[in-house]
């Protein structure tokens, strides 16, 4: 029998697959060369070039790690509390729609208010350092895990729910043998969402208010003293550290949510790899 | 019925149903059902028929009339009765074992004892080998199967099956039709079963209740009297054919009653 192709699914396709991210990358980075060289000679401290950020890299090594610790802590905090704290508001939100009628408005009024404003009354109430930095990370993951564990413990399929009731079921045995692992899936959006978030929001509050706590301060304070002395490399050097911090948060969430679903949500089965 | 035989296990008087002030769904519905009968429903879409099983088993309260179950009022009598959806809702999360004893965990059976029913269930639906499967990893019939295996875990004396195979191939189907009357005879139950196919009807029930629409009234009653095991042969045979042509000519006219 002939097997019509459809798609290229060989060995060459996952090479190619490999391979061009790579690609790219090399490309941007003599993108990034070109783009340096061509800059005048005066205003080139402006914009530094890849051997210069890996100067820093080197040379700031032992601040930027310590910063990052710092931030990492911190956001893993705030984000720890952020997920059990939700958990338990959209368990009180699932229970009627009364609830959530009553609640929903502030929780958006928490999430529009701007951060940056939120943040010097924050010092003002629990003082500048981890504190401060553990709330804030808090306030930005919290909207998005609430929302979308509540909106997951509300979604659950009707005829399960008639099956339990038809079994008698008590309401905690409802809520948690069936809306809660149903509403799984849910909740690691809502997680996803918020790794992304807590290194940005950690960064931003040791900005704000992370410094003169006597402690070492993190990635938002090296940035405000990076910025103060020019150091181009440096700054470059913090923003990637940064960024690393955001992949190793959602490259844990996106374990643990293999953990919980791989076996029998259709998320992870392979029909689109 | 002389004074000595058993009471029948079900018997339903001058039913009456209505949602809230909605129209009335079922008029005066009255039969019995003794112990052993496999009762199917037919009638048009709208004739309240998977009302009528929905009665029985106390998930939805009746707003007239009497209905009483092996003795009790239906809500009384959770315990000896299994429901069987149109679908198999399965919980996906579970494995198929796992799914199996649901119902015994909710009436907080220990686990060992319920794992132990869930294994001989299993095995009476032929899926012993599929015990630590995932839901999804299952065929249309198989997740049947388990959600048959499941309602006949806590040793129900009545099944309400509503259009559990309305959603698979006929093939399938006829297949599935065979082993339920095959469990039939390892373990003793009553039967009520909800279906749009006249010939699965047949095959099936000692007895079919035909039911109008609009409101729900019982029409008529046919009796099959095929002797059971039945098995593929009784549906090729002559006699099968003409009864389901027979059947489906009530159906019909029963639909032609409010075209």
């Amino acid at each position: 029998m002939r097997t019509v192709q459809l798609r290229p699914r060989g060995l060459g396709s996952r090479l190619v697959r490999r391979f061009l991210p790579l690609a790219t990358g090399v490309g941007m980075i003599l993108a990034w060369y070109i783009i340096d060289l061509s800059i005048s000679q005066d205003r080139r401290f402006l914009l530094p070039n890849p051997g210069e950020v890996a100067r820093a890299f080197v040379e700031k090594g032992p601040a930027l790690w310590g910063a990052a610790l710092n931030t990492g802590g911190g956001a893993l905090l705030g984000f720890g509390a952020a997920v059990s704290l939700s958990f338990v508001f959209a368990l009180a939100l699932s229970l009627s729609p009364l609830v959530r009628a009553s609640f929903y408005p502030y929780l958006m009024i928490l999430q529009m208010t701007p951060i940056i404003v939120i943040a010097p009354i924050l010092i003002l109430w629990v003082g500048p350092g981890l504190k401060s930095v553990v709330i804030i990370t808090f306030l930005i993951c919290f909207f998005p895990m609430v929302v979308n564990t509540t909106q997951g413990l509300i979604s659950t399929d009707r005829n399960l729910v008639d099956f339990f009731r038809m079994c008698k079921a008590t309401k905690l045995q409802e809520i948690f043998l069936l809306r809660v692992p149903s509403a799984l899936p849910y909740f690691f959006t809502g997680l996803r969402i918020a790794a992304t978030l807590a290194p940005i929001g950690a960064i931003v509050g040791d900005y704000i208010a992370g410094n003169s706590a006597g402690g070492q301060g993190g990635l938002g304070f090296l940035t405000i003293i990076y910025s103060s002395q020019f150091q181009m490399g440096a700054l470059f050097a913090t923003a990637a550290v940064g960024c690393l911090l955001g992949f190793i948060f959602v490259a844990g969430v996106i374990a643990l949510s293999w953990f919980a679903l791989h076996k029998w949500h259709d998320s992870f089965s392979r029909s689109d790899a | 019925m002389t004074s000595g035989s058993p009471p029948p296990i079900v018997e339903l008087k001058g039913v009456d149903k209505r949602y809230g002030d909605g129209p009335l769904i079922l008029d005066n519905i009255s039969f019995t059902a003794e112990r052993g009968d496999f009762i199917t429903l037919i009638g048009p879409s709208g004739c309240g028929k998977s009302t009528v099983l929905k009665l029985i088993s106390g998930l939805n309260p009746i707003t007239g009339g009497t209905i009483v179950v092996d003795g009790l009022e239906p809500s009384k009598a959770v315990e000896k009765l299994a429901f069987v959806f149109q679908e198999p809702t399965l919980l996906p999360w579970l494995t198929v074992s796992r799914n199996v004893e649901v119902p015994l965990q909710l009436h907080g059976m220990p686990a060992a004892e319920r794992a132990e029913i869930a294994k001989r269930s299993l095995s009476l639906v032929r899926l012993a080998d599929r015990a630590d499967y995932y839901p999804r990893q299952l065929s249309g019939g198989q997740k049947m199967r388990v959600s048959i295996a499941r309602a006949l875990g806590g040793s129900p004396r009545i099944l309400l099956l509503d259009e559990p195979f309305g959603a698979l191939d006929e093939m399938t189907r006829d297949h599935l039709n065979e082993e339920l009357l095959a469990i039939r005879q390892q373990s003793a139950w009553t039967a009520f079963f909800v279906t749009h196919s006249v010939a699965e009807a047949v095959f099936l029930s000692n007895r079919i209740l035909v039911l109008s629409a609009n409101p729900g009234r019982l029409h008529s009653e046919v009796r099959v009297d095929f002797p059971y095991p039945r098995t593929a042969e009784t549906r090729e045979s002559p006699a099968f054919q003409k009864l389901v042509a027979d059947v489906s000519k009530i159906l019909r006219s029963v639909e032609n009653l409010h075209p």
